[in-house]
């Protein structure tokens, strides 16, 4: 065996172990950027874009809120689309937003949406809801960006 | 797109993925086996294929075992595995097989532990569908993690290897308990600090330096369970066992563990402020944990690294003992320096010179002959690991599976940490193992069952919610 052929083998080796770790690291590349068949199907959605849309969307009025995020509490950060359903939200989990607070009752409160606008409802609870800075005796309207507080939890309308 | 679901994996399965680089992994290593031998003794391995098959074929059997059984797991966590076993299985035929001197140890031995390790790595992933069962019983775990740990000191069954007492012999073999110790005890901190989260976070006391705060402390009371975890780890381990690297590994972890469960840095300054305390109170009454400072700080004197002429002049000097000089470590470092950017090639190298060199100081085996261009890989492939590791954790859903998945990638970057830092003299030395990599049957089947709980909970991380039969709001479906 040569110098110069055990050199190439050499070089050889540590050419594929670099090649392993950046395969590696390309397979999670979809952590970043999703699997690659999603490109596939944003570009199918993108060609029915062109197309006139259905009716539901176009209902849609320019003020309403599209999601609940929790903007503080155990679950910060968490948020959750808002449909036509209503929302329960406790520690029961049944409950539609199940939020792990040590305050919360286990069906705490419910929003649900009427004629465009979206209602908070406190179900009982122990604690009490609070919206901005009164609590909750009866059902009432929130607007966008009002917080919603439920044991430790702060929860806010958004667009 | 919410936060919530951007932190959730792609429910995609990509064993196709995981298969290609399996087999680069499985190619990597019978290519690692050929240039040793082509280097060493200028011919092709004489059992190459018995190699190759056999570790080929158990990878790809844990492969279609993980097809079947965890389809949704993550694609790198086995072929990252089965490089670095691949690697350390490679390095030790070159140290023992190509060599002719398979006294110490042997490839073959290693690879017959890697199917050991991989039956239980099959039986874990079968087995454990949820692993949120484990967290039925943390005080039990913790027993058992204790028990592990203290088994060496049962007169009879404990050994002393190298100074350290942390071996049980079981006639046939031998079996380091603390390496399954630390996962027990990752389970039971995983479920302990689910339950005391919310105490342990958030009541805190203000410690005020005139009207500057300048630090939240936790009260008293909350801080028994880690005065509890640092006298076990300083008093028994050091003191009783000589087992520095896996009270250091325990404790790291531990920490690391609670800053995850509360994100409150005071715990951190807190822990290292007693474990740092406790290591200078220490140091002038435990002669063992002396000696690994004094050959840490001082390796290249020649009094500490115990040279010919230093033996000439006192034939009974105390450096003499193994384990009481710097050579290891002094030789380790002189090999890496040797291997440079490129290495000298597997096989080109004179890793003889290191004493031991099969178990923490294959690091710097590789390090001679691999050069910094191959240990990179080593420790990307370990970092990808630890970080795959937190990415599970990051996707799961469940606080149990989010602590233990982090808890366990922790481990395996805290431990390699230890060693390669040893090896490195970032720290002292510990005698701790590199996961799958170094020579030892407990420390690769603690790995591989490290790796079986990763693929399991990342498993259960991706998979797509169970579709209810009904679109009923009310109904929610289980899954067992």
């Amino acid at each position: 065996m040569s110098e110069l052929t055990l050199l190439l083998i050499k070089l050889a080796f540590l050419a594929v172990l670099w090649l392993f770790i950046i395969m590696a690291v390309g397979v999670i590349r979809t952590d970043l950027f999703g699997p690659a068949t999603s490109k596939k199907r944003s570009s199918a959605r993108g060609r029915e874009a062109g197309r006139p849309r259905p009716a539901r969307p176009a209902r849609r009025r320019r003020n309403e809120p599209r999601s609940l995020v929790i903007v503080k509490g155990p679950l910060a950060g968490t948020s959750i689309d808002l449909t036509s359903q209503p929302i329960i939200i406790g520690r029961a989990k049944d409950s539609t937003l199940v939020i792990n607070d040590d305050y919360a009752s286990g069906r705490h409160a419910r929003l649900f949406p009427d004629n465009g606008r979206w209602i908070v409802e406190d179900l009982g609870s122990t604690n009490g809801t609070y919206l901005g800075q009164s609590r909750l005796t009866r059902p009432q309207p929130v607007s966008i960006g009002q917080p919603i507080r439920i044991g430790k939890t702060v929860l806010e309308l958004r667009k | 797109m919410s936060e919530a679901l951007s932190a959730a994996l792609p429910p995609v399965k990509r064993r196709n993925a995981e298969l290609v680089m399996l087999l680069f992994a499985i190619g990597i290593t019978l290519f690692a086996l050929i240039e040793a031998s082509l280097t060493r003794n200028g011919e092709m391995p004489p059992n190459l294929f018995l190699y190759g098959g056999l570790f080929g074929g158990l990878a790809l059997l844990a492969h279609v075992f993980i097809r079947f059984f965890a389809p949704y797991a993550d694609p790198l966590l086995l072929p990252l595995a089965t490089l670095l076993n691949g690697l350390g299985i490679a390095m030790l035929w070159r140290l023992f097989e190509a060599t002719g001197d398979t006294s110490r140890g042997s490839a073959m031995d290693q690879l017959i532990l890697t199917a050991a390790s991989l039956v239980v790595f099959a039986a874990i992933v079968y087995f454990l569908k949820e692993p949120r069962v484990l967290q039925r019983y943390p005080y039990i775990t913790a027993l058992t993690a204790v028990f592990l740990l203290l088994l060496p000191l049962i007169p009879g069954l404990g050994m002393t290897i190298n100074g350290a007492r942390q071996w049980i012999n079981l006639g046939i073999t031998s079996l380091q308990p603390s390496e399954f110790a630390k996962i027990a005890l990752v389970i039971f901190l995983s479920g302990y600090m689910v339950t005391k989260r919310d105490v342990l976070s958030l009541v805190s006391k203000p410690l005020k330096i005139g009207r500057v705060k300048v630090l939240d402390l936790p009260r008293m009371r909350d801080t028994a369970p880690m005065a509890v975890m640092w006298g076990f780890c300083i008093i028994v381990l050091v003191i009783l066992m000589n087992d520095l690297g896996t009270s250091l590994l325990l404790f790291g972890t531990f920490l690391a563990m609670i800053y995850v469960a509360t994100q409150r840095s005071s715990w951190i300054i807190l822990g290292l402020t007693a474990f740092f305390g406790a290591c200078v109170m220490l140091y002038p009454l435990v002669p063992h944990f002396r000696t690994r400072v004094v050959t840490w700080l001082d390796a290249f004197n020649p009094e500490v690294f115990c040279t010919d002429e230093v033996i000439a002049n006192n034939a009974d000097a105390f450096c003499v003992q193994a384990g009481q000089n710097s050579q290891q470590l002094v030789q380790g470092l002189f090999a890496m320096g040797e291997g440079g950017i490129l290495g000298a090639g597997l096989g080109g190298g004179k890793p003889g010179h290191v004493p031991e060199v099969q178990n923490d100081f294959i690091f710097s085996a590789f390090g001679e002959e691999l050069g910094l261009t191959g240990l990179m890989v080593m420790l990307l492939a370990l970092a990808l690991l630890a970080q795959r590791g937190m990415r599970i954790a990051l996707a799961s859903r469940e606080l149990f599976v989010k602590m233990f998945a982090s808890g366990i990638s922790f481990l395996i970057a805290f431990q390699s940490f230890v060693v390669i830092g040893g090896v490195t003299r970032v720290i002292p030395m510990t005698g701790a193992t590199i996961p799958f990599v170094a020579k030892g049957g407990s420390a690769l089947l603690s790995s591989w069952i490290m790796l079986a709980l990763l693929v399991r909970m990342s498993n259960n991380a991706r998979k797509p919610a169970p579709v209810a039969i009904q679109d009923e709001g009310a109904t929610q479906v289980i899954s067992r």
